[in-house]
């Protein structure tokens, strides 16, 4: 029986391979949209970890994580140095991490922090940065890279470069004058870590001398600051944002009221665990409908399915009635019906996970580049087994259609069947 | 008796009269009957009932004694496969399997006549390619099923009604498609095969010249008391 239905498969060759091909591009789509939905969430969530508190001026929270962690947008206002100062000895705080931002290098943000950076910013699975070649910046004009801005821009340990005054089109005036080495490379970490330049607040300092103006002085154009690879430079006025750890979570809120109702300036502290979920609401609109979407297009390669079944079995009643002459049951040609469908299926599910397979192996370093996404292909995930057991069983339900059609057919037509 | 029919009585759904009404008939074993009669006259119904695809509305209908109405579907289905093979008027084969495939295919649903064969031959796979050279179509065995004239399609179906010796083959019309030599040519081959296994024929034709060779012949509308209403 089995054997009949394998060649009664192959003698419909056309229909059966573009039946297979829609399933197979259906359960790409379905199984490629829930891996990219999947992995864009992790690795959105892994972000920031280890990190208690995030500290800006007052705004939204959802712009402060924007623009503390991913670098999007723009700070409405700073905070003061002494302000960071005080907060940061309270004796609840176990470290902080100044964030400055502002100035960029084709394109790509500079922030300028403090060594605590390296020591104690954590992402993913609690991951600490690593280093993949050189170490951090020690003296005022080095930079650490950030891992996919030595890739794309081809920068090795040791090169100079020259960062851009302020960010976005209007970045124009370079500080041309204070060149950087590259004194470290950061390992890859799937964060917006890897889209950023590091450097020392001091170094930011140094290059915004003589800036206040907002366009660059004649010392700092006669390139008389540059000389000195380790003058002594005064603290910085403001940062942009701060990380805090606390000794215990116990305090988290605590410190968090403390923070909000500072009297020098108007703060605000998020958690960003809390703020990163508020983040993913607002995109998962946009998650839920491609997701909607695929499983559209699971439906119309399913129906597409039965549709072929249906029409290919009008054919195939002459054959029908031929097994029921040697003595087949009409149950049997049902189960005939289905098995056929199972193998389309199972087939065509098979080929459109090797094809995600594929697919993420050639767009994976893309996805990685232009996303800062990691996907790499690997055996299919808990959930995508179910969504190909989920794309069986709806196939198979499918299948009962064309499947019960021959059955009634069978019993109609008995021996009867006008050639 | 191989069959015993009395008080038969057969009305197809949505007719408005029975189609068969036969007060009796019955068929020996081994017996070749040839069946005709106007189209029309019940000819095929009457086969689909002998071969258990239809019930009869009211009377007695035993194959090999074994009463087929008291046979659910399934065991007609059954009962079927173990002691019938059935050649159709033309498209007997599925073009898809070869030609010893589709000999085989008639005992693919019965363990009795593989047995049957086994006994015969050694084995169902080498009755089959016995029958096939009987038939003389033993260099055809592993061709596609489609690339055979329909005169040879005609013969592998024999083959495959009569692979693992059932007690009766049924053709309906088997030999229309053919020309008159490969006509005659046909039936003696059918005969030959038939009786060294003693499986009885019942085969219906419109061709009265085909009769001959045959124990008998019937014509259905005289068997038939409903057919005679239905001409008046
Ligand atoms: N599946 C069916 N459903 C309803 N009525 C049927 C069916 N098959 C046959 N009939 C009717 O039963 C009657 C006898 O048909 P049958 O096919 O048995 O005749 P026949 O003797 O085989 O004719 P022919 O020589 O043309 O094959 C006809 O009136 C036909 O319309
Ligand atoms: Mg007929």
């Amino acid at each position: 029986m089995f054997e009949i239905a394998l060649r009664s498969l192959r003698s419909r060759r056309l229909t059966v391979v573009l039946t297979i091909a829609t399933i197979a591009l259906a359960t790409l789509m379905l199984l490629g949209v829930d891996r990219v939905r999947n992995e864009t969430r992790t690795s959105f969530a892994n972000t920031v970890s280890g990190t208690d508190l995030i500290v800006g001026a007052r705004t939204g929270s959802i712009q402060l994580l924007l623009y503390s962690v991913f670098r999007v947008g723009n700070a409405t206002n700073n905070i003061d140095w002494h302000s960071y100062e005080k907060l940061a000895k309270d004796p609840r705080v176990a470290w902080t991490i100044p964030v400055s931002l502002g100035d960029s290098h084709h394109g790509y943000p500079v922030l300028g922090t403090s060594h605590d950076y390296f020591r104690y910013l954590r992402y993913g699975d609690d991951q600490p940065l690593k280093m993949q070649s050189g170490h951090e910046f020690s003296h005022l004009h080095d930079v650490v890279l950030g891992a996919n801005i030595a890739r794309r821009l081809h920068y090795q340990l040791g090169q100079k470069l020259v960062l851009t005054h302020g960010s976005g089109d209007g970045a124009l005036t370079e500080h041309a004058d204070q060149p950087f080495t590259v004194t470290g490379i950061l390992a890859p970490t799937g964060t917006p870590v890897d889209d950023t330049l590091h450097i020392s607040l001091d170094g930011l300092t140094a290059i915004h001398q003589g800036w206040e103006s907002g366009s660059a002085s004649l010392l700092a154009t006669t390139g008389a600051l540059s000389a000195d690879q380790d003058r002594a430079v005064p603290p910085p006025d403001s940062i942009t944002a701060f990380y805090v750890g606390l000794k215990s979570r116990t305090g988290l809120f605590g410190v968090q009221r403390a923070i909000n109702q500072f009297r020098g300036e108007p703060l605000m502290a998020i958690l960003p665990g809390v703020a990163l979920s508020e983040l993913w609401q607002l995109l998962k609109v946009a998650e839920q409908a491609l997701q909607v979407l695929s499983w559209f297009v699971l439906l119309v390669g399913l129906l597409g399915m039965m549709t072929a079944l249906l029409v290919g079995l009008n054919e195939r009643r002459r054959e029908m009635a031929i097994l029921r002459s040697v003595g087949a049951r009409p149950w049997q040609l049902f189960a005939l019906v289905v098995g056929e469908t199972a193998c389309l299926l199972v087939g065509g599910i098979a080929i459109g996970g090797a094809l995600l397979q594929g697919a993420l192996a050639i767009a994976g370093p893309l996805l990685r580049d232009h996303m800062t996404l990691l996907i790499t292909p690997g055996w299919p995930t808990a959930s995508e087994w179910l969504l190909m057991g989920c794309t069986l069983l709806a196939g198979l339900v499918v299948s009962i259609v064309p499947a019960w059609r021959a059955y009634r057919l069978s019993l109609s037509d008995g021996l009867h069947v006008a050639a | 008796m191989l069959i015993e029919l009395r008080d038969l009585h057969f009305k197809w759904p949505g007719n408005p009269r029975d189609t068969l009404c036969i007060p009796q008939f019955s068929l020996s074993a081994e017996e070749k009957l040839f069946l005709h009669g106007p189209s029309g006259s019940g000819k095929s119904t009457l086969l689909a009932l002998l071969a258990g695809i239809q019930t009869p509305d009211s009377g007695q209908l035993a194959v090999l004694g074994q009463d087929l109405a008291k046979l659910s579907a399934p065991q007609r289905d059954h009962f079927r496969a173990n002691h019938l093979g059935y050649v159709f008027q033309q498209f007997n084969l599925l073009p898809y399997l070869s030609v010893r495939q589709n000999v085989l295919l008639g005992c693919q649903f019965s363990k009795l006549r593989r047995q049957r064969a086994a006994g015969l031959a050694g084995s169902p796979e080498k009755q089959a390619l016995a029958l096939l050279a009987q038939l003389e179509l033993g260099d055809l065995a592993d061709r596609p099923a489609r690339a055979l004239s329909v005169g040879q399609q005609q013969r592998v179906a024999v083959a495959r009604a009569l692979i693992g010796a059932p007690e009766l083959l049924i053709a309906d019309e088997p030999t229309s498609a053919l020309d008159e030599a490969r006509r005659d040519a046909f039936v003696s081959l059918l005969f030959a095969c038939a009786e060294q296994q003693r499986t009885a024929v019942v085969l219906v034709s419109h061709d009265p010249r085909l009769a001959e060779g045959f124990d008998r012949s019937l014509n259905l509308s005289e068997l038939n008391t409903a057919s005679q209403v239905d001409h008046v």
